[in-house]
């Protein structure tokens, strides 16, 4: 017993050094020499070095110039990247259906135009930074609007960010919102 | 479910297959103490674990010591997690000055993370300091999984031996399981992560400009917003492989920075599988007959694949309530997904992850169709056997094999045999606690609950859903899976200790009958198969398996389910 204990206090020190310090030192440095960029967060910078975001992470827009971001739970604020959230609304919750009416309305979808569900519905994370292609689609005409742009611009603009599935075998067609803004910020 | 679904699921089920056989046979080398092509590397760090804790590795242990190992650790790092989360405050590594956590939330989380549930009460970014996480959880994630990885080692062997009262090593198995196995693959998975985005760096959170200024719910401007980093890709590499499942960011696996890229979701979801399913085959080569390991994989895999069309294909039809928009341009159920994902990459994850006790998400399956949300419940209610934990799952499926061959020798009046060992009633006694106490832990804790202010005010939905969320609590938590139907506010005293004791107990009241079955059987004589013998590596055999699995968890369940997703689906289809 008193052998035991000793043994695990042991085994315990040796494998908190193990596994909690040398490991994951480690792996730091190793990636932190290979994927720096990706290590750290794949943070976009501007011109004069700040930081404008990360490339994996959302940011809400609300501008009619900037293609929207998908509805986020986060709180205290939309696209909190340092609290992630999802809503966990059940699918027969009507706070749900309250919350999608209303961002169908804030939307204004013309007659016939149909709003894809995406861009009405709260991702898991609360920071997903991609839509679907259609959801990029259905905003082309009111940015073109803003903007004073033709809408066969911005289209070609959409087209060259929708990325198809990685490897043509994972995942789903998605557009990041963050890259899309910023080129389209570069527009003439 | 698509053709891109259907090339998706037989990749990831081909892939997982051809892994996992060399994987396990790798894993038998290891449990045997054979040469495998580490041990050049491995043996001279191994060798000085022995020697700096001053462990005999030839001693082998009777199953009473091999238990008491097991139990004092474990404890001991239950104790050690609990007060690294209490004094984090004062302890360095703490970029955000996080406090210190509070007791009952630091109780459950030791519990948690010790008995490799890995439920989450707290949200990661904003409790837990970056020493916390490395010193305290990611240790956790490789010594508890090693645990599970050790028992098994020790029930498998005495599979294999006849006449003696010895079963290994505890450290021995703990070491092996280690620094064999969990450390090299957790190494080449986090770098592959990092290559996607995952992040692995000491900086503070970053600070940063948004494109649009920040306004809060008062329309203030935010001053600083912040982007959550920290050293994560080495902890989501283990809480993966190790069937651990807590996740470095609140929301787990769906989050950007944990699971960036389609290709980094299915590394993760590979690993889910990838140990748990390689350790049939261990199982194969240690008892010296590879179909007997055969059988309990494809046993599995067939539960596992039935379990996921159910969830994918039911999820696909979409919430047919979204009807009532008419200018909505599809029913998809996307609240609480990532684009990235899609419906069924999110389905594939939460069957995988509840098929195994893994636990961490990529979708919210709070908000997922109720049906589609019933399957995760019902896979861990089945008892977390299929695949199921590191080592826990299988030897959990073992004893379900062992109730096999007793019931199906009842029915025809054979001797019950499993692998050339009588299975006699101590067995089935030991067998009969190990499968009932994870249902008795669910139920009367699900019924406490939600007869209790303290356990009904946490509810984010109501009504069936509601019951749906506590349901969920405590299947997870009773059978040491960790995932959550996320909306129940779990951080209070009242979940922190009822799903605290659930997840103890489920863990060690399991391992220990578990030791003292391979104690028995250890001792027995290994007969030769008579003609009374039922075969047990037999088509036969797979049906039976898996009819006393279903069977026994749907009539302990059925009740349950009925009242909560059940109900909900019809409520759901009807109200439309």
């Amino acid at each position: 017993m008193t052998k035991l204990t000793l043994q695990s206090f042991l085994v315990l020190m040796v494998f908190t050094i193990l596994t909690g310090v040398i490991y994951p030192v480690t792996v730091t440095m190793i990636a932190q020499a290979t994927f720096a960029y990706q290590a750290n967060g794949s943070l976009i910078k501007s011109a004069d070095g700040k930081v404008i975001g990360s490339e994996l992470l959302g940011q809400q827009f609300s501008d009619a110039k900037y293609f929207f971001s998908r509805p986020s739970s986060t709180a205290p604020f939309a696209y909190n990247a340092a609290g992630s959230a999802g809503s966990n609304l059940g699918p027969t919750n009507a706070d749900l259906f309250k919350q999608m009416g209303a961002r169908i309305e804030h939307l204004q979808p013309e007659a016939g135009q149909k709003v894809p569900v995406d861009l009405v519905t709260a991702s898991a994370s609360g920071l997903d930074p991609h839509i679907s292609p259609e959801a990029a689609i259905f905003q082309i005409d009111r940015i073109a609007k803003a903007r004073n742009l033709d809408s066969a611009k911005v289209r070609t603009l959409v087209d060259q960010f929708v990325e198809q599935p990685q490897m043509h075998l994972f995942g789903e067609p998605r557009v990041n919102v963050l890259k899309l803004n910023i080129a389209l910020d570069g527009l003439k | 479910m698509n053709t891109h679904d259907i090339f998706q699921l037989v990749f990831y089920v081909v892939t997982l297959t051809l892994l996992s056989v060399p994987l396990g046979i790798y894993m038998a080398d290891v449990y045997e103490n054979k040469k495998t092509f580490l041990t050049p590397i491995v043996q001279p760090m191994e060798k000085l674990i022995y020697r700096l804790c001053s462990v005999d590795a030839a001693a082998e242990m009777h199953w009473k010591r091999y238990a008491m190992a097991m139990m004092i650790f474990n404890g001991m790092g239950l104790l050690a997690v609990y007060f690294l989360q209490r004094t984090q405050g004062m302890l360095p590594l703490n970029p955000q000055a996080l406090p210190g956590v509070s007791p009952d939330s630091a109780l459950n989380t030791a519990i948690s993370f010790a008995s490799n549930t890995n439920w989450q009460g707290y949200s990661g970014e904003q409790t837990m300091s970056y020493l916390t996480q490395m010193l305290g959880l990611t240790v956790q994630n490789f010594v508890s999984a090693a645990t599970g990885m050790a028992v098994l080692a020790a029930f498998m062997r005495a599979f294999a031996r006849q006449s003696t009262d010895l079963i290994g090593n505890f450290w021995v198995d703990l070491v092996r399981s280690i620094c064999y196995v969990l450390l090299p693959l957790a190494l080449v998975l986090s770098l592959a992560l990092v290559s996607q985005g995952v992040v692995q760096t000491f900086n503070p959170f970053s600070e940063y400009t948004p494109i649009e200024s920040i306004k809060d719910a008062k329309g203030e401007q935010v001053s600083k917003p912040m982007i959550a980093l920290g050293p994560a890709a080495s902890q989501v590499a283990i809480k993966q492989l190790g069937t651990n499942g807590g996740g470095f960011f609140n929301v787990n696996s769906s989050h950007p920075l944990e699971n960036p890229t389609p290709f980094s979701n299915y590394l993760e979801v590979l690993s889910i599988l990838l140990i748990p399913a390689a350790l049939c085959w261990t199982f194969g080569r240690m008892v010296g007959a590879i179909r007997q390991g055969a059988v309990i994989f494809i046993s599995m895999s067939f539960v596992f694949l039935v379990a996921l069309l159910i969830c994918s294909i039911s999820e696909g039809s979409g919430n047919p309530l979204f009807h009532q928009f008419m200018n909505l341009a599809s029913i998809t159920n996307m609240e609480g997904k990532e684009v990235r994902f899609g419906v069924f990459l999110s389905t594939l994850w939460a069957t995988a992850t509840t098929v195994a006790s893994n636990g961490s998400v990529n979708s919210m399956h709070d908000s997922l169709l109720p049906v589609a949300g019933m399957m995760p419940m019902l896979m861990m209610q089945l008892g977390e056997v299929i695949f199921g934990g590191v080592g826990s799952g299988l030897y959990g499926m073992i004893v379900f094999a062992l109730i096999t061959v007793f019931i199906a020798g009842l029915m025809v009046g054979r001797t019950p045999e499993y692998l050339g060992k009588k299975i006699e009633s101590f067995e089935v006694k030991m067998a009969s606690i190990i499968i009932l106490i994870p249902p008795a832990l669910v139920l009367i804790g699900t019924a406490v609950a939600v007869s209790l202010d303290a356990g009904v005010s946490s509810l984010c939905n109501h009504g069936a859903h509601g019951f749906s969320e506590i349901l969920y609590a405590f299947s997870s938590a009773g059978n040491n899976n960790g995932s959550a139907f996320a909306g129940l506010n779990a951080n209070t005293p009242f979940y922190n200790y009822a799903l605290g004791i659930a997840m103890f107990y489920a863990r060690f009241w399991l391992a220990v009958p578990v030791l003292a079955i391979a104690g028995s059987i250890a001792g027995k004589k290994t007969v030769p198969q008579g003609a009374g013998t039922l075969p047990t590596d037999t088509v036969l055999f797979v049906i039976l398996l898996i009819s006393v699995v279903i069977i026994f968890g749907a009539l302990t369940f059925f009740p349950a389910l009925a009242l909560g997703p059940i109900v909900e689906h019809l409520q759901m289809i009807f109200k439309k």
